[in-house]
């Protein structure tokens, strides 16, 4: 930070966006090893099949492995922008 | 018992070989029997961390392939009575470590060392699955610095998925934070990760916390060991990381900038 900055504080500090993005990213990747090894490629899969329709990044798709009594519930949740539907849809 | 610990950290040059060199030379100066192996087969440099290049005969895969005895590769310490040296092979790859034989070696070790310290090359390959199989303890060395995190996380899920104990459904390897390259400095500004940024992230116990220091450089200039350097911050450092793993309560050092730093940090240098 140069002298300036020092004095009036006025840039939000790196070290800050770095620990935010660390843990939103982290929170990901420990799931994805949490569940069986094709998740992260699911989720990519599906990431380039959305792209062809939709301008979308990796966080709007959510992919989840829920256990519930003897099931496995795989769910999907993709955010979709604003700017193409209008309002924020959900796709299950 | 004897205890495997494998230094790693997924990121490369972030400090493993610098902090097996301390560390196990650090065990041995409290007089525990203490080997060093490096697994970095391919890119050897402990030998040269540790000032012993020059007596390096036979190597880790001279011994996994039969050629030599291990009696015959360990290289004993200079600086150290009771620390013995494990060089890594120059002319082969990664590939010429196998689970078999690195578990026949490390349980010849056994038999008549405390502690088998092993320094893990980068990456998540072979060459570093190897040097974390058999681990009891690791020591997780980590960079205040977005991917070194990253990557020490990844590691940590690897230790709990890839390892022996995992695979044993034993009591999972005991895992350590060191923080290495700190600049005190720069997190005060908000400039680097702090220590407990880098803490509640990872959330794994940490083991210490050395700085950002000059002597480092010129430790390995000399191939002495950063730790036999009492003067230095990160020698004395490195001196507590071992009380501490030793089960010592020793409180942390080194965490603050100094209070001249307050002029250098208006100039911003
Ligand atoms: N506390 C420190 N202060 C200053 N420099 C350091 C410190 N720790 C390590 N270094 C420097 O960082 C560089 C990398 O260190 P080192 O070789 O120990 O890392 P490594 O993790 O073993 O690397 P690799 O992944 O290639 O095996 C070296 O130049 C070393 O001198
Ligand atoms: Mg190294």
């Amino acid at each position: 930070m140069s002298f300036l900055d020092y004095l009036l504080g006025t840039r939000k500090k790196t070290a800050t966006v770095a620990k935010d993005r660390l843990q939103i990213i982290l929170a990901r990747e420990r799931v994805d090893r949490k569940g069986p090894d094709f998740l992260p490629e699911l989720r990519q899969e599906l990431l380039q099949v959305i792209s062809k329709y939709v301008k979308i990044d990796l966080d709007q798709v959510k992919v989840n492995l829920e256990h519930d009594g003897n099931f496995e519930v795989l769910e999907l949740n993709i955010v979709l922008p604003e700017s193409i539907t209008g309002t924020k849809k959900s796709v299950l | 018992m004897t205890k495997v610990i494998v230094v790693t950290s997924g990121k490369g040059g972030v400090g493993k070989t610098t902090s097996s060199s301390s560390f196990a030379s650090g065990l041995a100066l409290r007089g525990h029997k203490t080997a060093v192996i490096d697994f970095d087969v391919g890119l050897r440099n402990l030998d040269l961390i540790m000032g012993c290049e020059r007596r390096v005969v036979y190597d880790f895969v001279n011994v996994i392939n039969g050629e030599a005895t291990l009696k015959q590769a360990l290289i004993k310490d200079k600086h150290c009575d009771n620390l013995f040296v494990l060089p890594a092979s120059q002319t082969r790859d990664k590939d010429a470590l196998d689970k078999e034989n690195v578990g026949r070696v490390i349980n010849e070790l056994r038999d008549s060392f405390d502690f088998i310290v092993c320094d893990s090359p980068a990456g998540i390959e072979k060459g570093a699955l190897m040097a974390l199989y058999y681990a009891d303890e690791a020591l997780i060395v980590t960079n205040p610095e977005v991917s070194s995190v990253r990557d020490s996380d990844r590691i940590l899920g690897i230790l709990a998925a890839k390892s022996k104990r995992a695979e044993d459904g034993i009591e999972p390897i005991k895992e350590h934070l060191l923080i290495t390259r700190y600049s005190p400095r720069r997190a005060a500004a908000g400039e680097m990760l702090s220590v407990p940024d880098v803490q509640e992230i990872l959330s794994i116990p940490l083991l210490g916390v050395i700085p950002e220091t000059e002597a480092v450089l010129q430790a390995s200039n000399a191939g002495i060991p950063v730790i036999h350097d009492i003067e230095s911050n990160a020698g004395q450092a490195y001196r507590d990381v071992v009380a501490r793993f030793l089960g010592e309560d020793v409180p942390m050092r080194f965490l603050t900038a100094d209070k001249k730093g307050f002029f250098s940090r208006l100039f911003g240098a």
